[in-house]
């Protein structure tokens, strides 16, 4: 088995409430997650289920409540700061907007090597040389770096996002909805692109979307996130062909799939309710929206047991002793 | 479902220009469909396709110095082409409603989603403020906003995305058109609530026996949606089927080539992701030849050459692709 590159620890983050009567959010519940050197991980669940908040958690660009973040078995959230900077190289996200998340008033080119200077790599020369070359990598010109970012389409812009995550020859990237606003032939354009750097230069990925039929394509696991905790993670396979989850089967029938002699409209699946709000504290935070619900659900919470091999579920319809106790 | 059934809106030879004459481009060229009574029709296509900029020429809605160049849009009797700025009016919102692209830009801010709902019927129908904002809160209730009566008091900052997006569907359905066009509705939405847009958009549509024309670049979408699909590529439409032949026997390059790109739950893993390679063609440009040919895998010299149009291969298909139309024996009208 390949070794283990990152590992998250139990991280938790709430936000205060925001507006009256509103109860404090729990963004990032408890999760523990581990990845191994070359291998992705799909972080998938609707929105506002906490995706972006647990990618800044493991950034180190927000403070948790509790918990911690292991690269190659060195604590990263509590090492010093100069440590810090040194294993912030390590580790690279690409957001969802790539344009807003480039300089407007600096070219391509100084946009990319960026992160070199901040660290403060490599002479203006060597580093424009390394943009250059990370451009060609990507599809694009290496003339392309003296333009700037807004003569570029939303495709082009998360190429020249891939590039910058690129610079430092990080071993982990993360990608927040990287391709989600992209039309489907650039997608497929951008997902090739991060499928043959991963084999290239071996390279582990946190694929974040609440698309599972992306995440399906590209990632070797994947864990379904449900209002700030993990309800399932395993193996791609079982978790979209045999979920155990009744939130996991949920999501996967409101995907439409393209052909309509396998669905139309009318077997789209629909959750009802909505993922919004505080959930009981000693229930199932799903309970509400479960249409298999049943006696312990409102009781106490479900945690993750294994259900396969690699797979587990936080579900008590897995749990044969509470499932004995109900009937 | 009847393969004849009737037609409630005829585009034909739709030419619509953006920019000046000399800098612009005409990015819909020479676009013709119909939309039939009680179906749903997908129009598809990549980013900068001309999608949009059809759907707004429907309504005249093209800001200058954009301006449609050519065609006729028949509504019942009418050629909208030819209708004055106040007859036009009229149309927008009573007999064709829209569902913009951008959720959020879409509503006023400044307004309470019920006052918003009232003008589009104060506008269009002789009715009071007060019965105007009754009818705000039975149509919210209808696109499935719990507590209409309260929310309708509420600015569209309260409501998330996809109630957002519910308040729009409420306003394009609230004078019952014939016509509802709705350009990408679900992009911006996650799937569970696109799932939920979806089946409302589709029973409104069934209930009011109204024609959908359906933007979108998701062909899983278009799939669970269509009962035809329209194909379109740099301002034309390269291919026109009903929606089992389109996903089943596609004919032109392009259309492949698009569902080739699919990454949906339903995918063949182990079937590489075959992205197409190179760009649409700059329309500033004076374009010879077909304009897929540049990406175009089966490409021939022909192609480089003559411009293809649409025709008719069986009553359920029409393709512009002259390698198709070579090959079935196809002949070009005399006056092309
Ligand atoms: N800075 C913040 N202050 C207060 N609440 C926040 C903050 N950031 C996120 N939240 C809340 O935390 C929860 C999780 O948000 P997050 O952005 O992590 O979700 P997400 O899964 O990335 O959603 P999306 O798919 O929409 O990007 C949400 O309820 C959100 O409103
Ligand atoms: N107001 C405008 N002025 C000038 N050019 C425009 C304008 N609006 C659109 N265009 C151009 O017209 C072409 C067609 O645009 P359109 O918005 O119709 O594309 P679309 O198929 O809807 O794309 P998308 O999937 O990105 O929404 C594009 O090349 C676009 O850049
Ligand atoms: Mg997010
Ligand atoms: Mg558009």
């Amino acid at each position: 088995m390949p070794e283990t590159l990152l590992e998250i620890r139990d991280l938790a983050k709430s936000f205060p409430a925001r507006g009256k009567g509103n109860a404090a959010v729990q963004a990032v519940a408890d999760v523990r997650l581990t990845l191994k050197r070359g291998e992705t991980l799909g972080l998938v669940g609707e929105s506002g289920c906490g995706k972006s908040s647990l990618s800044r958690l493991i950034l180190s660009l927000m403070e948790p409540d509790s918990g911690t973040v292991v690269i190659d078995g060195e604590d990263f959230l509590g090492a010093s700061v100069q440590r810090k900077r040194l294993m912030r190289r390590r580790i690279q996200i690409v957001f969802q907007d790539a344009l807003s998340s480039l300089n407007p008033r600096m070219t391509v080119g100084m946009n990319i090597a960026e992160p070199m200077r901040l660290q403060g790599l490599g002479s203006a020369r060597e580093r424009d040389g390394e943009a250059r070359r990370l451009l060609d990598l990507v599809g694009l010109r290496a003339s392309d770096a003296e333009r700037y970012p807004h003569e570029f389409s939303g495709g082009q812009c998360q190429r020249i996002a891939i590039a910058r995550a690129l610079v430092l020859k990080p071993d982990i990237i993360v990608f927040d909805e990287a391709v989600s606003a992209l039309d489907v032939s650039i997608r497929a354009q951008i997902l090739r692109l991060i499928l043959d750097l991963q084999t290239e230069f071996g390279l582990s990925y946190i694929f974040i979307s609440h698309d599972l039929g992306v995440v399906r394509r590209i990632c070797d696991r994947i864990a379904v996130m449900y209002l700030g905790r993990i309800v399932e993670i395993g193996p791609a396979q079982p978790v979209c062909e045999a979920p155990r989850h009744p939130y996991t089967e949920a999501l996967l029938r409101a995907i439409p799939i393209a052909d309509p002699r396998r669905m139309r409209v009318e077997e789209l699946g629909l959750i009802q309710g909505d993922g919004f709000g505080s959930p009981k504290p000693e229930a199932c935070a799903f309970e509400p929206r479960c249409p298999h619900r049943f006696a312990p659900c409102s009781v106490k919470r479900p945690t993750l047991i294994p259900v396969g091999d690699h797979h587990e579920a936080a579900c008590f319809l897995n749990d044969r002793s509470q499932r004995k106790g109900d009937s | 479902m009847t393969p004849d059934a009737e037609i409630a809106l005829a585009v034909s030879d739709l030419r619509t220009r953006f920019g000046g004459d000399r800098s612009g481009a005409t990015v819909v060229d020479g676009v013709s469909f119909s939309l039939k009574r009680g179906r749903t029709t997908a129009l598809v296509g990549e980013s900068g396709s001309g999608k949009s900029a059809t759907a707004l020429s429907l309504l005249r809605l093209i800001d200058a110095p954009g301006r449609i160049i050519g065609g006729e849009i028949r509504l019942g009797g009418e050629n909208l082409l030819s209708l004055d700025e106040t007859e036009m009016e009229a149309v927008r919102g009573a007999k064709i409603g829209m569902i913009f692209q951008d959720p959020l830009t879409s509503l006023n801010p400044a307004l309470t989603i019920g006052k918003q709902i009232a003008e589009v019927l104060l506008a269009h129908k002789d009715v009071s403020r007060a019965e105007a904002e009754a009818r705000a809160v039975e149509l919210l209730t209808h696109v499935g906003v719990a507590n209409a009566a309260l929310r309708v008091n509420d600015y569209p900052h309260h409501f998330s995305g996809g109630m957002r997006q519910r308040v729009l569907i409420a306003m394009a359905i609230s004078c019952s058109p014939q016509i509802i066009i709705a350009d990408e509705p679900t992009t911006a939405l996650d799937v569970t609530i696109q799932a939920k847009i979806l089946r409302l958009l589709h029973d409104l549509q069934q209930e009011m026996r109204a024609s959908l024309l359906l933007i979108t670049h998701d062909l899983g979408v278009v799939a669970a949606m269509a009962d035809e699909v329209l194909v379109m590529y740099a301002g034309r439409i390269v291919e026109r089927a009903d929606v089992d032949t389109l996903f089943h026997a596609p004919q032109h390059p392009y259309t492949k080539a698009l569902l080739a790109c699919v990454t949906d739950i339903g995918g063949d893993r182990s079937v590489p992701l075959e992205p197409i390679l190179g760009t649409a063609p700059d329309l500033k440009q004076q374009q010879v030849g077909c304009r897929f040919a540049p990406r175009c895998p089966a490409v021939q010299d022909f192609c480089r050459r003559e411009d293809p149009c649409l025709m008719a291969l069986s009553d359920r298909q029409e393709v512009a692709c002259l390698v198709v139309q070579r090959e079935r024996n196809l002949m070009a009208p005399a006056d092309a």
